[in-house]
């Protein structure tokens, strides 16, 4: 356990380089949303945060609290896994229910890629 | 054992998650976790039908360094393509791609690589799992595009679920 002033200078320096990649990630994913033109390619940019941007976060955290504790801090780690397992449930509910409205509407997208089962006798 | 663990590396994960979330392995902590780690597959058994096989851990973990990996260089990549879309907008397309991987955990863990690189998204997949629909963010070409995804990601797949 150290004190805060005493941390050495390149980890100051490498936790600042790291949470402001994170949150240039961030800011460039929430700027693809604005711009981008149409619903499936609004999906793409908020990615960056969940995951090169959430990344940096917590190997910033791993870092700083290790050597602030002389110890490895590991949990941080936690967060990308848990993102990893929960993010894919949202986005294929969202792509999912885009295409089956969008189908409805009669827009430009793909056609059903399951063929339908010829076989009348069901 | 078996009915006492139907999912042994479930329990062990969900153990080893609660040591970690507090960051202790005092008595009582290691008791939580284990009771966790036996209580929770035994309640969610009845959700997952299919019991998972894993082989070959080498796969898992150079499956594992190449998805990370390609999350940079996507995530790069798509951060490239935002900047510069006032100049040059993204081709991005549905592609169609045939599927020889079967396996419901195998696909489950196709659906979660595919979302976590950024650039692609999960779109649909059809009925008899042989075609899956998906959205990519700048694409150059088709055919060049599936025959990576296809080796990179589905074969090491198959080798660990099937």
């Amino acid at each position: 356990m150290i004190n805060v002033s005493e941390l050495p200078l390149w980890v100051e320096i490498l936790v600042a380089i790291l949470l402001l990649l994170s949150s240039l990630f961030a800011l460039i994913g929430a700027i693809g949303l604005l711009r981008m033109k149409d619903f499936f390619q609004r999906m793409h940019p908020p990615a960056l945060a969940s995951t090169l941007g959430a990344w940096c976060v917590a190997l910033a955290s791993i870092i700083y609290f290790s050597t602030l504790k002389s110890g490895p801090v590991l949990h941080g780690w936690l967060i990308p896994i848990l993102l990893a397992i929960t993010v894919p449930v949202t986005t294929l509910l969202l792509a999912r229910t885009s295409l089956f409205r969008k189908r409805m509407a009669g827009e430009n997208v793909p056609a059903e890629v399951s063929s339908r089962r010829t076989d009348s006798g069901s | 054992m078996k009915r006492l663990f139907p999912a042994p590396w479930l329990s062990l994960a969900l153990w080893i998650l609660w040591l970690v979330l507090n960051l202790s392995i005092s008595p009582g902590h290691l008791l939580l976790g284990a009771i966790l780690g036996v209580l929770a597959p035994l309640m969610m058994a009845p959700l997952r039908p299919l019991p998972i096989r894993i082989r070959r851990p080498w796969v898992i973990i150079r499956l594992f360094f190449l998805v990370g990996r390609d999350v940079i260089v996507s995530n790069l990549l798509v951060a490239w393509g935002v900047l510069t879309c006032g100049s040059r907008p993204p081709r991005s397309r549905f592609v169609k791609i045939p599927l020889d991987l079967r396996d419901a955990n195998g696909l489950a863990a196709l659906s979660m690589i595919t979302t976590v690189v950024p650039g692609t998204i999960w779109s649909e997949l059809a009925l008899d799992r042989s075609i899956l629909l998906l959205h990519v963010f700048d694409l150059d070409d088709d055919a060049q595009f599936i025959e990576h995804f296809k080796q990179a990601y589905e074969r090491p797949l198959m080798e660990i679920f099937e």
